[in-house]
């Protein structure tokens, strides 16, 4: 932290909390000076080139990426020059003005980004719990009224029930195929190929693998030819073909079974990382303690990586509590599959009702939150 | 009795021989190190008498039995290795007793051998504590006594010590070899690049070379005899001097010129060998410095390292590019520049024939 330069800072200079709002000022100062310096640049460069350029649409969008990239560049080389020219680096004081200067500097560098972040992150959240209080158009007081309604609300239970649902089978599916996946993908030649192979489906977006498993699923009327996979394996056995998405609980498996063959792929990357980190010395260990190949698995290697395990199993879980393509594509919450996040779109542009929208959004954040703190806190122990 | 007996074993990976047909009887009880440079597959070897690396060609038998084809845990031995590699997750205890578990012993059986180890090694107070909670001797000793715990006919050691720092490796291998001494009919293979440690703890020593055996035999053989100019460099700290001689007279004693000079060794040489070059050796501790005009070499100082209980002087002899060293008891005054004649005892020298043999072992 910054802060901690205090500690070797000249008596002269203000101290304690002092000394830190002194830096703060500073910093902002110079933040302000360079966000200004970088943007005017960039638009007086981008005005003179443009009386140049032709009107092309396609080379002015170029030209504005390129001078946004270059915008940032500027703010972090002039800021630190700003800061340089403010504490110079030499002369009888270099000391207290290099101790100085570290003070501040991570502000300077932080500092777009925590604005940033504020604007599109803390705002949306506290304009959302402010909005949970009003009515459909946000503009009248209605107390806790969404939140009575939310309480009682019938399809906002079901939306709950199945978001629990999706919290307990996906985490734990994905996690412990990928770990299967993992564990015999290291061992065989043709692993790489394999890894590929089940790592691809990470790269389609999930309304992309919506349209897959649509076909999967696809029901035609009996007697007509099944087009979806799994009614063609059906009727081939001499069952009747099922629409199924449509069959009330379980289909609640069966969109979670998309998900499941996305994750897979991530767990499966980590955790292959995480068993090639595992000394090779315990191994040989428990090989000539007698353990055969499946105890060495469960009994050595599983518990050397529950960590990276337990952080795999919360990052798929942050995702599963926002689960909302899949189940808006394949079903849009029809047949009992409704869950949060559908349920949340649907107030906000169908309802058109920003209060409920937004109590319902505080009731998924609410959710997440603690995972997600456990998960960055597991996550840092494992990098250390 | 011979209780590890290997025969012409080999070992390739590939088309890469690594080991080149190792012949080694093994009796109950001893303590054997391998030692031998970087490279020259004493781990190999050892990780094949483990059972964790396959055997190539060749026989091996322990306790009488062929075990080519028996895994890891049914050869009857027991291995430390070198990073502990204790499981991380477990206690001291279920560390050492995580063996016994997986073959299903009974409970109070497992406990009671546990806590003997523990006794053995003093880590009682420490047996439901973690692997990162413990020092790094403590450590170590919690592998010897996973190992202990299983009893074994033949410990394995991959070069326990080298991960411990130099105080505690002196206090470790004074255990490893009090161990031993408490377990008179266990057979141990200790693998080190240290030659102190083998010097230490050994009762024979299996000098490796590229995976030939250059020399086996007691410590104080192969320092007194050494069979090849390899064991005689490899043995001794600083090595041993190797000059280039000639043998001028052959017989019940041998005569060389060494530097023009005529010097009486008292090996006997064969007659064939007359007129040979050879390479005359004579460790640093061996020589002193001569008054007389007795002497075997002549130089100039090079170089002084005052270790305060010995002083090792570099020497440059002329004619000869590598310059003689030799170590003597005590802080010394030699300073560079000095010129010193440098002498030795009849029967502390060496002899070895240009191919690097010594004239002892013709």
């Amino acid at each position: 932290m910054a802060i901690s330069s205090t500690e070797a800072a000249p008596r002269s200079r203000p101290p304690g909390l002092g000394r830190f709002l002194f830096n703060m000022a500073i910093a902002l100062g110079i933040m302000i000076a360079g966000i200004v310096f970088a943007v005017l640049c960039a638009v007086a460069v981008f005005t003179a080139l443009n009386t140049v350029l032709p009107d092309i649409k396609l080379v002015q969008a170029v030209l504005v990426m390129v001078l946004g990239v270059a915008a940032c560049f500027g703010y972090f080389w002039g800021s630190n020059r700003l800061l340089d020219l403010i504490y110079p680096p030499r002369g009888s004081r270099v000391a207290d003005n290099i101790n100085a200067a570290n003070g501040i500097r991570p502000w300077l560098f932080l500092g777009p980004a925590i604005v940033i972040l504020g604007i599109y992150l803390v705002y949306p959240v506290i304009n959302s719990i402010f909005l949970s209080f009003h009515g459909p158009s946000g503009e009248t007081w209605v107390g806790g009224a969404n939140y009575a309604w939310l309480a009682k609300d019938a399809a906002f239970r079901e939306s709950m029930r199945n978001n629990i649902l999706w919290l307990i089978v996906v985490p734990a599916a994905a996690t412990f195929f990928g770990l299967i996946a993992a564990a015999l993908t290291d061992r065989i030649g043709w692993g790489n190929v394999a890894k590929s192979l089940i790592f691809m489906p990470m790269a389609i977006s999930f309304v992309g693998a919506s349209v897959i498993w649509k076909f999967i699923y696809d029901y035609r009327a009996e007697g007509s030819e099944q087009i979806g996979i799994l009614n063609a394996v059906v009727t081939f056995f001499g069952g009747e073909p099922q629409a199924w998405i449509t069959i009330p609980f379980w289909n609640n498996f069966f969109l979670m079974v998309i998900l499941i063959w996305i994750q897979t792929g991530f767990a499966m990357v980590i955790l292959s990382a995480a068993l090639r980190g595992i000394p090779e010395e315990t191994i040989e260990a428990a090989i000539i303690d007698g353990a055969s190949p499946f105890q060495i698995f469960y009994k050595i290697k599983v518990p050397q990586i529950w960590g990276t395990i337990a952080v795999v199993w919360t990052t798929i879980t942050i995702l599963v509590l926002k689960v909302f393509d899949i189940v808006l594509a394949m079903t849009n919450g029809q047949w009992g599959s409704q869950v949060l996040a559908n349920y949340m779109f649907d107030w906000m542009f169908r309802g058109l009702d920003f209060g409920r929208a937004s109590t319902i959004a505080l009731v998924i954040m609410a959710m997440v939150t603690p995972i997600m703190i456990w998960n960055i806190r597991e996550a840092r122990k494992d990098m250390k | 009795m011979t209780d590890l007996s290997l025969k012409n074993i080999q070992k390739s990976y590939g088309n890469t021989r690594v080991i080149h047909g190792i012949d080694l009887d093994i009796e109950e009880g001893e303590f054997i190190v391998f030692v031998g440079p970087s490279g020259c597959g004493k781990s190999t070897l050892l990780r094949m008498i483990a059972g964790l690396e396959s055997i190539t060609g060749g026989e091996m038998f322990i306790g009488g039995a062929r075990v080519n084809d028996i895994p890891p845990s049914q050869r009857g031995i027991a291995m430390v290795f070198q990073s502990y590699a204790l499981y991380p997750h477990m206690t001291v205890y279920d560390n050492m007793a995580f063996g016994m578990k997986i073959a299903k012993a009974p409970k109070e059986e497992i406990d009671k051998r546990v806590q003997e180890a523990a006794e053995i090694l003093q880590l009682t107070p420490y047996l439901d504590r973690l692997p990162k909670a413990l020092s790094g001797g403590q450590r170590q000793r919690v592998a010897i006594g996973r190992a202990i715990v299983r009893n074994p006919k033949v410990f394995l050691f991959d070069e326990p010590l080298s991960n411990l720092d130099a105080a505690l490796r002196v206090a470790t291998r004074i255990e490893i070899a009090k161990l031993k001494s408490s377990m008179p009919d266990t057979t141990m293979v200790y693998v080190t690049h240290d030659q102190v440690e083998a010097m230490t703890l050994a009762d024979r020593i299996v000098v490796l070379s590229a995976g030939h055996i250059e020399q086996v035999g007691a410590p104080i053989a192969l320092y007194e005899k050494p069979a090849n100019l390899f064991v005689a460099r490899f043995i001794g700290s600083p090595a041993m001097n190797i000059q280039p001689a000639r043998i001028e007279k052959t017989g019940g004693q041998t005569v060389i010129s060494l530097s023009g000079r005529q010097v009486a060794v008292p090996i006997p040489s064969p007659e064939s060998l007359a007129g040979a070059p050879a390479h005359f050796g004579v460790r640093p501790e061996d020589l002193r410095v001569a008054d007389g005009d007795d002497f075997l070499f002549e130089g100039e100082v090079h170089f002084v390292e005052r270790l305060g209980e010995v002083t090792n002087v570099y020497v440059n002899v002329k004619d000869v590019d590598e310059p003689v060293v030799v170590k003597i008891a005590g802080v010394q005054k030699h300073a560079r520049g000095e010129r010193l004649r440098l002498t030795a005892s009849a029967e502390k020298m060496h002899l070895f024939t240009k191919e690097g043999r010594s004239l002892f072992y013709i």
